[in-house]
């Protein structure tokens, strides 16, 4: 007898039913070309492929922050911290904060497993970051320390998901993790609609109305999502916006789940990040007013350590029951790499002036920072100057999310390939420039418009070239299929 | 306010899951510690805690490759050898932006391809990269496994009792079925296929589907390390019943007697030829964390599938893809893991006396612990062929049981919580893994640093011998 237990039509129907654009179709085909490109580099009109779909710094160049490097390698192999040689390759400042930050891990020992919330004196480090960021006190014990920020979103959805009846608000356009975590918990994605025309501005009668419709058909919201800055959208939120967001929640009745990853890309001078945590307690609002999760990582930011896989998530508001609960999930998988936990704490903690590092550090952060922002308005100008298409500005994250007016011949085609037709669209970018990007289709939009998400990662030397390519495949497409 | 969230409107599957290893016990010896108590944590598989070091050559190789700017310095050489700056070359390589830009979903595919030789080279038969998935410890690859199979409360996972308890954990979470098969504590632990056939038949006729058996191989907690002639007997099970086998292989270097070196279940399932090695479906798991490398802090692992459909495969790869990308540090462990220096190199034979001393003295201590054990009233232990555990039987009196009760305690529990109040020994109850009825063990780790070991024994000993002289009326005993 054939023994076939695992085949498509037998594995969880919520796996089937989960989508990830990010690394969806379109990459894979790259992957494809990319191969071909090496076996054959005559094989396309084009040298490479340029991975415009990912919030990947690293893997475009940007460099690493040195002094976090040196620390990290020096926790790795604290055997050379005594030696007289390790002064010449590492500088003074490192070597101590490696010394401290051992000193604070039991036994010394970065290859054990840790607290499953993280080694609590890095979680101090990480609770004095934030206060020191917000101005409001942080208990340690509110931190639960990840393997990146993802899997703190996945053990909310765990708790709060009961059943396809459970619903959790997500802004459209969103950052796919949010769907795809629903679906893989049973649940239901409540979306709300952020304003392209005001910018991707968040409105709470929009909030309102979304959460009526849901409750009409019986779902119970439970949360709400807030990506901010946003992914795709890059807008920052303002103050005042927030803090009607914040009382929407407590109105409600609903956990605030608040991703803040990209806290430290904002690029427009008159907007400022401000947490959730900052605003809610601003308002007076403490534990028993509201529950919030806030989520960071050390992926985005200036230092851009995907690899690393390191985050935290700030938990507030919830009895000790429930967190009893969030600390038992979190045990299953007995704690988050040492590594990824020390990486938080110097995100959170870096170099202060006066340190010796401290010049290096910062002229480091500062042209990374700088080139984000000034790749950000390139590409933004260079979107905006294509016959059909209308970009907002990229006022925070890493991305640009132009919208694409397409002509009818070009919908038609794209249904005829049974595609969508930014998916049609982000298909024909790749095979004639290399250029990868993710269809809109891939983070929500509003039925019946196309947006592609690109990134601004791509070095800057690169971002000329990339733009005459762009737009020399853009005006061919339109004269191909303008009506 | 509206409550947003409270205990009674929490994912149900949440508060039924349960994991013992960092569960009641540990959470009191840490209250202690925090008072001031010395503990012994022996609760959880953690070797560096107990002072085992880490070894040299993966570390200046990982630490090289965190601060690349070092390989460009001519002083490089002052502080590490050349065979470890060659490496981190290479496995920098490998990435595409060093380690911190996320890799493939699955893992960086040079890396998968030294894993797929080293399995060639242990088992004597190819295997594909592409069917290999590197990820944040092995634990997290049976989660993605096991979401996989469950689709609800009607499908069931067989699971060795006692069992590692993040099989139980997991199948609570993701709302599937805990099917048990016992193993036989009097015959060292072994699998009796009558058990398992029996167990399979009682789930179906309570409507359950039987999708997938795990086994642990070497055992955890118990250690016993499967004979070639079981681990067919168990693959012509699964084969029969059309069950998947979920192999957690990540004690295979953790070996302590000599008549059962470990074999792997891929390697069994092709020797037996056409049709089940081409047609049993099988994943098999491994991690950085245990053997001689115990880097559980890295958070490395990797599970390698046999005869899953490439469509299976497409949507476990789709799930991967969500989570990014497993940390790459740990990719690096794993790759000088499955590819250790070789004789000639310049760090072979410090490589070689750091692992095989970690070993040997594992043995030692395996030993020790078992006699040790054994010497105590009311014990009974199996000797540790392999992993890291201890799993004595503890015959806990009448008395002792109904004072636990009063305590409104599980009995191995109540036993538990005195041995740590009294010595600081720290162990996980028995109940934490399952056992038969009315029978209590603990487990306990030989992790211990050698020379601690008789010491500890002497202070379990000593609590052992006091607790039996408090409760014992010499009428009866919890029965084996």
């Amino acid at each position: 007898m054939a023994s076939t237990p695992i085949t498509i039509d037998t594995i969880n129907p919520k796996v089937l039913e989960c989508e990830y654009a990010v690394r969806g179709e379109i990459v894979i085909l790259a992957q494809k070309i990319q191969e071909e490109l090496k076996n054959n580099p005559n094989s396309h009109p084009f040298d490479e492929i340029l991975y415009c779909n990912i919030g990947n710094p690293q893997s475009l160049s940007q460099q690493p922050i040195t002094f976090f490097r040196e620390v990290l390698a020096l926790c790795d192999h604290p055997a050379i911290l005594g030696k007289s040689e390790t002064r010449v390759l590492f500088s003074g400042d490192s070597i101590k904060r490696a010394s401290q930050i051992l000193d604070q891990i039991p036994g010394r020992a970065t290859g054990a497993y840790s607290h499953s919330q993280g080694i609590k004196g890095l979680r101090d480090t990480i609770a004095a970051g934030i206060e020191a960021r917000d101005g409001f006190p942080v208990d340690p014990n509110d931190l639960f320390l990840t393997d990146g920020a993802s899997p703190a979103v996945h053990m909310m959805m765990q708790l709060l998901i009961r059943s396809k009846k459970d619903g959790i608000l997500c802004p459209i356009p969103q950052y796919p993790l949010y769907s795809a975590s629903i679906a893989l918990h049973g649940g239901t994605l409540v979306p709300y609609y952020l304003d392209e025309a005001a910018g991707w501005g968040m409105e709470v009668s929009e909030l309102q109305k979304q959460l009526e419709s849901a409750k009409s058909k019986g779902i119970i919201v439970r949360a709400l999502v807030v990506i901010n800055p946003g992914n795709p959208t890059g807008q920052v939120l303002a103050e005042k916006n927030q803090k009607e967001i914040v009382d929407f929640c407590k109105r409600e009745g609903l956990v605030l789940l608040a991703d803040e990853v990209y806290q430290e890309n904002v690029y427009v001078p008159d907007k400022q990040f401000h947490s959730f945590k900052e605003v809610a307690r601003s308002m007076g609002y403490g534990d028993k007013d509201i529950a919030l999760v806030s989520f960071q990582s050390v992926s985005k930011g200036y230092y851009g350590e995907c690899g690393k896989r390191g985050g935290y998530m700030e938990i507030t508001g919830f009895s000790p029951e429930i967190r009893e609960q969030i600390y038992k999930l979190a045990s299953v998988n007995l704690c988050s790499n040492i590594s990824g936990q020390i990486l938080a704490s110097l995100v959170m903690n870096p170099p202060k002036v006066g340190d010796e590092s401290y010049d290096s550090y910062f002229a480091e952060k500062n042209a990374i920072l700088s080139s984000l922002a000034r790749r950000a308005q390139k590409l933004e100008d260079a979107f905006n100057g294509l016959e059909g298409v209308s970009c907002n500005r990229a006022e925070g994250a890493m991305y640009l999310f132009p919208r694409i007016v397409l002509p009818n011949k070009a919908l038609e085609a794209a249904k005829e390939a049974k595609t969508a037709p930014d998916a049609f669209y982000a298909r024909r970018l790749l095979n004639a420039t290399g250029i990868v990007v993710v269809p809109g289709s891939g983070f929500g939009q509003v039925d019946g418009t196309w947006h592609i998400r690109c990134t601004i990662l791509p070095q800057e030397d690169r971002i000329s070239a990339i733009i005459t390519r762009l737009t020399k495949f853009h005006t061919e497409f339109m004269d191909e299929f303008r009506g | 306010m509206a409550k947003a969230m409270d205990y009674e409107n929490l994912n149900e599957n949440v508060k039924k899951c349960q994991y013992a290893v960092r569960g009641e016990l540990y959470l009191r010896a840490s209250e202690l510690q925090k008072e001031g108590k010395k503990i012994i944590f022996t609760n959880v598989g953690n070797p560096h805690a107990l002072g085992q070091k880490p070894l040299t050559f993966p570390r200046q190789v990982v630490a090289l490759c965190q601060a690349p700017f070092m390989l460009d310095d001519p002083n490089v050489g002052l502080l590490f050898p050349a065979d470890a700056i060659a490496k981190a070359k290479h496995y920098l390589s490998l990435t595409s932006g060093g380690l911190g830009a996320y890799s493939d979903s699955r893992g960086l595919p040079g890396v998968r391809k030294e894993v797929a030789e080293f399995i060639e080279r242990r088992d004597g038969y190819p295997s594909d990269p592409e069917l290999i998935f590197l990820t944040d410890g092995a634990s997290k690859g049976v989660m993605q496994i096991l979401n996989t199979i469950i689709r609800g409360s009607s499908d069931g996972i067989l699971v060795p009792v006692p069992q590692y308890p993040l099989y139980s954990a997991t199948i609570a979470l993701l709302g599937g079925s805990l099917v048990p098969y016992y193993l036989e504590e009097t015959a060292n632990w072994g699998l009796d296929i009558v058990n398992l056939r029996q167990s399979v038949a009682q789930a179906r006729s309570q409507g359950i589907t039987v999708r997938a058996m795990v086994i642990i191989n070497p055992g955890n907690p118990t250690g016993q390390c499967l004979s070639e002639a079981n681990l067919k007997e168990i693959l012509r099970f699964c084969y029969q019943n059309n069950v998947v086998l979920l192999g957690d292989e990540v004690y295979q270097q953790n070996i302590y007697q000599d008549e059962r070196p470990f074999i792997s279940a891929r390697k069994v399932l092709m020797d037996m030829g056409a049709p089940i090695n081409k047609e049993l479906q099988l994943v098999s798991f491994h991690t950085v964390s245990k053997g001689y490398w115990g880097e559980c802090g890295q958070r490395g692992g990797y599970f390698e599938m046999t005869n899953i459909p490439p469509k299976a495969v497409e949507e476990i790869y789709k799930v991967a893809s969500i989570a990014l990308s497993p940390n790459v540090p740990a990719q690096i462990f794993m790759g000088l893991m499955v590819n250790p220096p070789k004789p000639g190199d310049i760090s072979y034979e410090r490589f070689i006396r750091e692992s095989k001393g970690i070993l040997e003295s594992l043995r030692r201590r395996a030993q020790l612990m078992t006699d040790g054990f054994n010497s105590c009233r009311n014990v009974v232990c199996n000797f540790t062929e392999g992993a890291m555990y201890s799993f004595p039987q503890i015959r806990l009196p009448p008395k002792a049981i109904e004072a636990a009760q009063k305590a409104g305690k599980v009995a191995d529990v109540f036993y538990c919580l005195k041995l740590l109040e009294a010595t600081g020994i720290s162990t996980v109850p028995g109940s934490g893994f399952g056992q038969k009825e009315g029978v209590f063990h603990l487990r306990t780790t030989i992790l211990p640093a050698e020379e601690d070991m008789p010491a500890i024994m002497d202070s379990f000993k000593k609590f052992n011998d006091e607790f039996m002289e408090q409760y014992e009326d010499h009428k009866g005993y919890s029965r084996m």
